[in-house]
């Protein structure tokens, strides 16, 4: 079967007000940003006869906000727009790095930020940069606003904890306090463009004083239904030295946080055996 | 009625709001030189630019293209006066069968609009949501880099 568009009631809020209003209205309506997770389903049929809430018109989530203490991504921002911002490449590399790596040119035209979320794959490139950055999803429903950080907004494969009625009006990213001292992202997939990921990394570091860490941040995408931060690793490598006994046994604690499975991307075996040289060349700085 | 301008010109579409664009452009404008593949983003056939950006076509449905500049394959050249590009390609074989054709010139036209450089990397970057079946890669990429250098 193919989409049947003459099937479709396609609403289209103004304002973001609105959208919450249309949405109490009809809540088995669903919310519409860029369309290249929706569309493909659409395409496929599966979604004749329901109704969309089309967000493309919310003006005030197509914004990004520089603000005293951090940086504010409308959930209508696009990855293009994300790699384009001065402030967002100077501050928060990891996330500028996950978002050329969506799909190619025309996804990451009309890709979201905030569809990217809402849409909750265990692969979701964002995701392991958005979790080091320990960036807040910030949410709007009929009954107000609420923040939910980004360790608690995803329920499992494919699913948030949104609330009924809710939507992703944007994501807030604070400022690090001090520069951290390394920072990479990387993303094990077939081929560079337009592959869903096997495994996928982002790290940042702080250095403390006399030669030990003062902070690791360790997360992982696509081993475990949700990203993961490493938190036995972290907590681990806080106050030590980067020495090789240190790093392989920060290593040794990674199956503590993620649970890698078998599918028709890739093994445990080989999901784990990646991600684990890949956090020990990042630990070593053998990765940039 | 929603209105768009496609290859210059004002249009209006009366139909369903969420037909795709790519079925508009094709049923309703009778521009059929955007070509379907997958139907699912992930080849690139049917790439026109929106507002100057490459997309896929079979990905947005028609009340999002609303009061946006559609460009497709047809605002490149004529047969008897092809576009710089157009003649890239056919000067290096940069199409075979043609399925990937348009939405091959529509992504580079996008990328060699840009004042950025040019070069084999770049234009690979910029071309990686767009499949071709026949293989022609090597071609196609020789094709966009003679279209450049006549910028
Ligand atoms: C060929 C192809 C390649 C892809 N490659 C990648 C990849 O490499 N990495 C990756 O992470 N993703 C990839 N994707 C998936 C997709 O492009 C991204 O997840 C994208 O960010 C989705 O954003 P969107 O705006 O297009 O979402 P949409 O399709 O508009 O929406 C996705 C879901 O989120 C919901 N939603 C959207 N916005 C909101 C909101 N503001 N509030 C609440 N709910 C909302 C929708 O109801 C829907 O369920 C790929 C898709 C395709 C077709
Ligand atoms: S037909 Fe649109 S991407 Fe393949
Ligand atoms: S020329 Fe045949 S698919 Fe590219």
């Amino acid at each position: 079967m193919r989409g049947d568009a003459k099937s479709m009631t396609v609403l289209r809020p103004r304002s973001a007000a609105e959208a919450v209003k249309s949405y109490a209205k009809v809540p088995t309506a669903m919310p519409l940003a860029g369309g290249t997770d929706l569309m493909v389903g659409w395409n496929l049929g599966v979604l004749n006869g329901r109704s969309i809430l089309d967000l493309s018109r919310v003006a005030e989530w197509k914004k990004i906000n520089v603000v005293s203490d951090g940086i504010d991504i409308g959930s209508l921002v696009t990855h293009s727009e994300i790699q384009k911002h001065p402030v967002i490449r100077k501050r928060f590399p990891l996330l500028v790095a996950a978002c050329g790596t969506v799909g190619a040119a025309q996804i990451q035209n009309r890709g979201t930020i905030g569809g990217n979320i809402a849409n909750a794959s265990p692969a979701g490139d964002t995701f392991p940069a958005l979790a080091v950055y320990e960036a807040t999803v910030r949410v709007l429903g009929q009954s107000g606003r609420r923040g939910v950080p980004i360790s608690e907004i995803f329920a499992g494969v494919k699913k948030t904890t949104l609330k009924p009625g809710e939507l992703i009006e944007a994501v807030f990213l604070p400022f690090t306090d001090t520069a951290p001292t390394r920072g990479v992202f990387r993303k094990v997939g077939t081929r560079a463009a337009q592959a869903i990921s096997k495994t996928m990394f982002a790290g940042l570091l702080f250095n403390g004083k006399g030669g030990v860490l003062a902070e690791a941040r360790l997360a992982f995408g696509s081993l475990a239904p949700t990203v993961r931060r490493l938190y036995a690793a972290e907590s681990f490598l806080k106050g030590r030295k980067l020495d090789d006994k240190t790093i392989n046994a920060a290593a040794e604690l990674m199956t503590t946080d993620v649970s890698p499975i078998d599918d028709i991307r890739s093994t445990r075996e080989y999901r784990l055996v990646v991600s684990r040289n890949l956090l020990i060349a990042f630990l070593k700085g053998e990765v940039k | 009625m929603i209105k768009l301008t496609v290859n210059g010109k004002k249009k209006s579409f009366g139909g369903a709001p969420f037909k795709r664009l790519i079925d508009t452009l094709r049923e309703d404008f009778a521009l059929t030189g955007t070509k379907e593949g997958c139907g699912e983003g992930e080849c690139g056939a049917c790439t026109v630019l929106l507002d100057g950006e490459p997309v896929n076509s079979c990905l947005i449905p028609v009340c999002q293209a609303e009061g946006c500049k559609v460009e497709t394959v047809e605002s490149l050249g004529t047969p008897e006066k092809l576009s710089k590009l157009q003649a890239g390609f056919l000067a290096c074989g940069g199409a075979q069968c043609g399925i990937c054709t348009p939405g091959m010139l529509m992504t580079a036209q996008a990328h060699i609009r840009t004042k950025g450089k040019c070069d084999d990397k770049s234009i690979r970057t910029a071309l990686s949501g767009n499949l071709c079946r026949c293989t022609g890669y090597q071609d196609i990429v020789k094709s966009v880099l003679k279209a450049a250098k006549g910028r």
